[in-house]
C-alpha cells in the first residue's frame, strides 16, 4: 500500500500543477476574450464601432474552431508552440500549453454567456447612473455575474482535469498517465484504482469548493 | 447655443464645462440646480423656462416606427404624466428623454440647452446623464450590492471621495426613509423598499429631473401610494421636475400636474390632469379612461 501511495505523490503533484497553471492562464486570457466577445455583441458597449461586428464574427469562428478540435489532436498540433513558449514540447510544463489553449475558448464562451445573462435592465440602471462602460463592466456586470462565472470556472477546471489525463501522450505525467502506465500496461489494477479514486476525489474537491463559494456569495445577497 | 454645426470640439468642451457647473454641487446637500452660464445665447427663450423640451422626436426599430414627431414640453418643478396603453411608445419616449436611447430625428433640450444627442459621448455624455435620474418598473437594483452600495454607485462613477460618498448616501437614505436598511442586500428588500432605494440612487447626483418608467406598476396599491407621495414630497423639497410614464390612471390623478396621452407613437392630447380627465377630447384618451374605469383601478 505504501508503495502505491509513493507512486501516487508525484503524478498527483503534476496533475495539480497542470490544472492550477492552465486555469490561471485561461482565466486571464479566456476571461479577457469572453469580455471582449460580450462587449462586441452589445450595442450599448460597442455599437458605434463599425468593425465590432466583423471582429466578433472572426473571434466567434476562431473559438468554434478551437473548441471542435479533439484534445489529443490539439495537444499534438501545438507541440511546436510549446517549444517556442516553454522551450520544450515534452513534460508537465509543456503540457500546460495545450491545456491552456483548450480552456481559453471554453472559458471565453462561459464568460460571454454569464455576462449576457445579467438583466439588461440592470445595465440600463448602471448607464443611467452616468457610469463609464469600463466601470459598468467591472463594478456592476462582473460582480452581478459572479456566481455564474465561478460555476463556469469550476466546470472548466473539471474539464481540464479530464484533459490532463491525456498528458501522458507527451510525457506530461499526472494521474491519468499513472493509471494508464501501471494499470493498463503493467496490469496493476490496484494502482489504476487508486489513481482513479484520486481523480474522483480531485473532481469532488473542485466541485465542492466552487459550490461553497457560490453558496456564500448568494447567502450574502 | 449648442448646435452640432459648431466645431465639435469646442462645443463638447463648452457642454462639459456647463454641465459640470450644473452638477458640481458636491458638498452634500441636495439643492436646486446651479444658475445658467450667462454667456449662452438663448434664442429660444421659451425653452429656457422648461426643464425638458422634446422637439419632434421620431424613432423606429427596424421597420417599425415607434414614435413619430413627438413633442413634449415640461415646465420646471412640475410633475408630468405620460399615459397610454402598452406599445404606445411611452417607454421609448422616456428612454429618449433620459438619454438611454437616441432618437432618429428631433432634438432634446434640458433647461433650455440642446443636448447634441448624436455627438454626445465620453465625458460629455456622462455629464449630461447626471442631469437626469431614472427609475424603472422592475427597480433594477444591483443585487451584488447593499442598499447603500446601490446608492453609492452613481457617486463612485462621478469620482466622489469615499467620505463624501458615505455622508451623501446617509443623507439620501434619510430622504427615502431607509436609514435602518442601509446594509441590507438589495435582493432582500421589499418591493417598496427597492423602489425607494432606486429613487435615492437616481437622485444621488442631484439631477434636476426624475424620470420614472412605470415605477409603481410592480407595487401593491398601498406601496404605490407611499412611493407616489415620496416622489411628490421630494419634488417639493428638491425642486425636481418629474416625468412619470404609466398605464395607471390613478397614478396620474394622485400626483401629476399635467398629462400627455400617447397613442400609436404620437401624443394625441395634452393638458392639465383635471382638464384631460373630465373632458377628454381624443378618442384614445376617452377609450383609455373608459377602459381603466371598467377594470376598476381605483385603488390609489
Amino acid at each position: 500500500m505504501s508503495e502505491i501511495l509513493r507512486l501516487l505523490i508525484r503524478p498527483l503533484g503534476e496533475t495539480i500543477l497542470m490544472i492550477a497553471a492552465s486555469t490561471l492562464i485561461s482565466t486571464i486570457l479566456g476571461g479577457g476574450l469572453g469580455i471582449l466577445l460580450f462587449t462586441l455583441s452589445q450595442d450599448r458597449f460597442a455599437g458605434k464601432y463599425p468593425g465590432a461586428l466583423l471582429v466578433k464574427r472572426i473571434a466567434d469562428r476562431a473559438i468554434n474552431m478551437f473548441r471542435s478540435f479533439p484534445y489529443v489532436i490539439l495537444m499534438v498540433l501545438v507541440l511546436p508552440l510549446s517549444r517556442i513558449i516553454v522551450g520544450t514540447s515534452l513534460g508537465t510544463i509543456a503540457s500546460i500549453v495545450p491545456l491552456s489553449i483548450a480552456a481559453i475558448p471554453f472559458l471565453a464562451r462561459i464568460v460571454e454567456s454569464s455576462l449576457s445573462e445579467v438583466d439588461s435592465g440592470v445595465i440600463d440602471a448602471a448607464i443611467s447612473c452616468a457610469a463609464s462602460k469600463t466601470r459598468i463592466l467591472f463594478a456592476i456586470l462582473i460582480p452581478e455575474a459572479l456566481p455564474s462565472l465561478i460555476s463556469g470556472l469550476t466546470l472548466t477546471m473539471i474539464s481540464l482535469l479530464g484533459y490532463s489525463a491525456m498528458a501522458g501522450v507527451i510525457g506530461g505525467g499526472g494521474l491519468g498517465d499513472l493509471a494508464i502506465r501501471y494499470g493498463y500496461q503493467r496490469f496493476r489494477a490496484d494502482v489504476m484504482a487508486v489513481a482513479v479514486v484520486a481523480i474522483v476525489a480531485l473532481v469532488e474537491l473542485i466541485q465542492w469548493t466552487g459550490s461553497m463559494i457560490i453558496r456564500r456569495i448568494k447567502a450574502a445577497r | 447655443m449648442f448646435h452640432a454645426k459648431r466645431p465639435e470640439e469646442a462645443a463638447d468642451q463648452a457642454l462639459v464645462a456647463h454641465l459640470s457647473h450644473q452638477t458640481s454641487h458636491r458638498g452634500g446637500s441636495i439643492s436646486p440646480k446651479g444658475a445658467f452660464p450667462k454667456d449662452i445665447d438663448y434664442s429660444h427663450k421659451k425653452k429656457t423656462e422648461l426643464a425638458i423640451y422634446i422637439d419632434e422626436v421620431s424613432k423606429s426599430f427596424g421597420n417599425h416606427s415607434v414614435l413619430s414627431k413627438v413633442s413634449l414640453a415640461v415646465p420646471r418643478g412640475s410633475i408630468h404624466g405620460i399615459m397610454g396603453k402598452s406599445g404606445a411608445g411611452k417607454t421609448t419616449l422616456i428612454r429618449i428623454a433620459g438619454l438611454l436611447e437616441k432618437p432618429d430625428q428631433g432634438s432634446i433640450w434640458y433647461e433650455g440647452i440642446e443636448m447634441p444627442v448624436h455627438e454626445l459621448h465620453g465625458r460629455a455624455m456622462l455629464e449630461a446623464r447626471r442631469q437626469v435620474g431614472f427609475v424603472f418598473q422592475s427597480f433594477n437594483l444591483f443585487s451584488s450590492r447593499s442598499a447603500s452600495g446601490n446608492i453609492a454607485f452613481p457617486l463612485e462613477a462621478a469620482g466622489w471621495p469615499r467620505e463624501k460618498i458615505r455622508a451623501r448616501v446617509e443623507e439620501l437614505l434619510e430622504f427615502v426613509e431607509l436609514s435602518d436598511k442601509a446594509n441590507r442586500p438589495a435582493g432582500r428588500l421589499s418591493g417598496g423598499e427597492k423602489q425607494r432605494v432606486a429613487i435615492a440612487r437616481a437622485l444621488a447626483n442631484s439631477p434636476s429631473m426624475l424620470l420614472s418608467d412605470e415605477a409603481t406598476s410592480a407595487l401593491d396599491p398601498e406601496t404605490t401610494r407611499a412611493v407616489l407621495d415620496l416622489i411628490r414630497s421630494l419634488r417639493d423639497r428638491l425642486n425636481l421636475t418629474v416625468i412619470m410614464v404609466t398605464h395607471q390612471k390613478e397614478v396620474i390623478r394622485r400626483i401629476c400636474d399635467t398629462v400627455s396621452v400617447i397613442s400609436g407613437g404620437s401624443i394625441v392630447e395634452q393638458g392639465s390632469v383635471a382638464e384631460v380627465f373630465s373632458n377628454p377630447r381624443s378618442e384614445a384618451a376617452k377609450a383609455f379612461l373608459k377602459e381603466e374605469e371598467e377594470k376598476g383601478h381605483s385603488y390609489v
